[in-house]
Order: C-alpha cells, then sequence, then structure tokens
C-alpha cells in the first residue's frame, strides 16, 4: 500500500490513543483520589508514549518534512480521525471510567490482532502497547466492578454513563477508506472479526457488575471521518495552545 | 519467555554501567536490561536502547546520559530506541533485583505469582521494609509508570513494587 494510506491507517490508531491520552490528562492533580489521579495519569503516560511511536513512524514515511509534533499539534479538528467515544469530556468519576473501560477491551482486542500485521513496525509499537493495555483494562473492568457492585449510587451512576456512552461503541468497528485498504493488504486488522470478542468481553464484566448492557438501535458516528462532536474544539485548543503559540517551540 | 540477548561490548560495558536509571538512581540501565547493544562502528558508538513502558518519561534523559557518559570516555555516540523486542522484567539482572530491593523497592516476581498479587488473590510481595508477605496492593500505578503501590499490613509502611512485564 503507498504511504499515504499507510499513514491514514496508522492515524486511525493513534489518534484514539492521543485524544483520549488528552483527555486523561486533565485530571492530573484533579482525580478522586491520590491513587486514581496517578492512575489515570500513568493511563495517559502509557497512550502518550503509544501515540509518539506512531507518529515518528508515520513522519518517517511522510514525504514532507514533517515530525511527531506536526501530526500531534498542527493538525485541524476536520484532520483528527479519533471515534467520538474518546473525547467525550470527564464529567465524572463514572464517566470517566465508563469511556476508558469502552474503549480498553476495544483497544485490547485491536492490538492483540495487530501483532499478526505485515508491517514490521506496527507489530513492534503493537506487542509493547499490548502489555500496557492490559493492565489499563483490568484497572477500567475492576472498577466498573466496583461502582457497579458497589453502592446504589455508584451503581446508578456508572449505570448511567455506559447507558450514555454505548451509543458511541459501533464506530470503534467502522472502517475508513484507508482502514479497508489496509486490510486488503494484510497490514490492518478486519474490526469486523473483533466485534463479537468485545460484545462478549463487556458483557461479561458488566454481569459482574450487576450492570445492565443497554440496548440500542441508534449509534453515533463520524470521528473516523473528521466529524467530531462540539467537545473536540475546546480540547484541541486546549492541547495545541503552546504550539500554535510559539510554533515550532521545544522542550 | 524472551531470549534476545543483549549485545555489549566489553570495553563499553563499564561506562554503561555508570549510567543510571534517573527514576531509580541505584538501578544501573545495563542491570535494567534498556540497553540492547552497544557496539563501535567506524569510531562511534552505537547504542540501541528499549523502553521499560512506552511514555517512561526516562527514556529521552537516558539517552542523553549515554552520550555524556561516553563523551567524557572519549567516545561519540549515537543512542536509537528500539521497541522489539518489547522490554520484559526477565531482563532485569540479578544484581538489578538486589539494587531495587535495597532501594525500597520489591523486585518483580514471575509472571504467574505477579498476576496473582495485583489481583490481591495470594500475598505474595514482600514488604521492603519489614520483609513481611503480609502485605496488599493499594493501587496498579504507582509513582512512576513501571511501579504498582502496595502497602505492609504488618509495619503499616507503604512502599512500591516493580511490576512484572513479560
Amino acid at each position: 500500500m503507498n504511504n499515504d494510506s499507510l499513514i491514514k491507517y496508522i492515524l486511525g490508531i493513534a489518534d484514539n490513543s492521543l485524544i483520549l491520552g488528552q483527555r486523561l490528562g486533565e485530571l492530573t492533580g484533579h482525580g478522586p483520589t491520590l491513587e486514581v489521579d496517578i492512575a489515570m495519569t500513568n493511563i495517559s503516560l502509557d497512550l502518550f508514549g503509544q501515540v509518539r511511536s506512531y507518529f515518528q513512524y508515520a513522519a518517517q514515511l511522510s514525504e514532507e518534512d514533517k515530525t511527531e509534533d506536526d501530526f500531534a499539534f498542527l493538525r485541524t479538528e476536520r484532520e483528527y480521525v479519533n471515534v467520538l467515544l474518546v473525547e467525550q469530556p470527564n464529567r465524572d468519576f463514572a464517566y470517566t471510567i465508563a469511556r476508558q473501560f469502552l474503549f480498553d477491551h476495544f483497544h485490547f482486542l485491536l492490538l492483540n490482532e495487530l501483532q499478526n500485521s505485515k508491517d514490521e513496525t506496527l507489530v513492534a509499537i503493537a506487542k509493547k502497547s499490548l502489555k500496557e493495555a492490559s493492565y489499563h483494562r483490568r484497572f477500567s473492568s475492576d472498577w466498573i466492578k466496583r461502582l457497579g457492585d458497589g453502592t446504589e449510587e455508584s451503581n446508578r451512576k456508572i449505570q448511567l454513563a455506559i447507558n450514555d456512552l454505548w451509543r458511541f461503541t459501533e464506530e470503534l468497528f467502522h472502517k475508513t477508506k484507508a482502514d479497508i485498504e489496509a486490510i486488503k493488504e494484510g497490514v490492518g486488522v478486519d474490526t469486523d472479526k473483533l466485534k463479537e470478542k468485545y460484545l462478549a468481553n463487556v458483557a461479561e464484566v458488566l454481569e459482574e457488575a450487576t450492570l445492565q448492557k443497554p440496548v440500542l438501535e441508534f449509534f453515533q458516528e463520524g470521528g473516523k471521518k473528521g466529524i467530531h462532536s462540539e467537545h473536540m474544539g475546546y480540547l484541541l485548543s486546549d492541547m495545541q495552545y503552546m504550539q500554535r503559540t510559539y510554533p515550532g517551540m521545544k522542550w | 519467555m524472551i531470549e534476545e540477548k543483549a549485545h555489549i561490548s566489553e570495553e563499553l560495558e563499564p561506562i554503561l554501567m555508570q549510567v543510571s536509571d534517573p527514576e531509580i538512581p541505584v538501578l544501573s540501565i545495563i542491570d535494567l536490561g534498556v540497553v540492547r547493544s552497544a557496539e563501535i562502528h567506524n569510531g562511534i558508538v552505537e547504542v540501541k536502547i528499549t523502553p521499560t513502558y512506552s511514555g517512561c518519561p526516562a527514556m529521552d534523559v537516558i539517552g542523553d546520559d549515554i552520550k555524556s557518559a561516553l563523551l567524557e570516555a572519549g567516545y561519540e555516540a549515537k543512542v536509537d530506541l528500539v521497541l522489539s523486542p518489547a522490554w520484559s522484567t526477565d531482563w532485569i539482572t540479578e544484581a538489578g533485583r538486589k539494587a531495587l530491593e535495597d532501594y525500597g523497592i520489591a523486585a518483580p516476581l514471575e509472571a504467574s505469582a505477579d498476576k496473582k498479587a495485583l489481583l490481591g488473590e495470594t500475598q505474595v510481595v514482600k514488604c521492603t521494609h519489614c520483609g513481611s508477605k503480609n502485605t496488599q496492593m493499594v493501587s496498579q500505578f504507582g509513582s512512576t509508570a513501571c511501579k504498582a503501590l502496595f502497602k505492609c499490613n504488618d509495619c503499616q509502611e507503604p512502599f512500591d513494587y516493580f511490576k512484572c512485564l513479560i
């Protein structure tokens, strides 16, 4: 496959981690307890580390003279192709955990499959990231159980968050043109094959947590096509501020 | 288990032994297992290092420290970050494990015991202060990406546990 398509495929994976990492980073110093604060920011750090590997690879493939920072900080909103789920605001702890849980289970399965890609660099990144993603998945699943099977109030709040965010889960499996091309070349992961397992894994945790799996007929999509929710602009203005204000700045 | 052995030239090893992880100053990067190779090609030292965790902020510092340590010893160096094969806690040497324990960080257990420890099923992590195994996990995520936070039920002190990653 040509480099342009491969870059697009890479961004489709990387942008999810970037935007979710940014969301989690907002909790630095604001987590509900010190341990949770540290955990969320640790997960954020893992995601940013993974993103750097993806963006460095994309920059290397790019014919223009691009760096990882160009991909992270200097694209416009429509050029980011993350799913809507990861850009949803933290709201409260239940929402933050529910978002993480719904993403982690997908992320784990995706990386697991990406290990079989024909692209060696993606395989290396996947192998590295998978170890981290399994910690994330354990963390968020444990919290789902704790909140679901906790008090009446925690159960109510986490159920509400799951119900509300469920409409974004379908998009995780949608395929862009670059995805389809990457799958055909044996480079990309066919997300269709992950869906059944995803729903089963998620259902298993929800059941243990005494929570109901939502039933929905309508799902929301758009992020993968660059059409984002109203929250994305605020997130980007925060994230891009330094690079926009001091172009080319370095640490 | 990953059997990939590090290739470090004998004359460079003592120099690299002097470089430590900035988060764990007692632990040399050689004993931590992050140096995958160090060889001299055409008068330039080429060092390959691999991160413990993808986002480990210490990697940039370690890269710079390697360059300056080698420069002091009269070598020009180039440091590359490699991801494959992925780092594993099995690469921490015996000396490294001892240094961790002495510093107050419980060294990683083997994979199956680690899982039980992190799931709270069994008490297997030894307190670095009093040696008791009557310990419990407070959080899977500790002060750095590679550590979990534990506390001892006997001496009541908190301590870090280096998470197993294989």
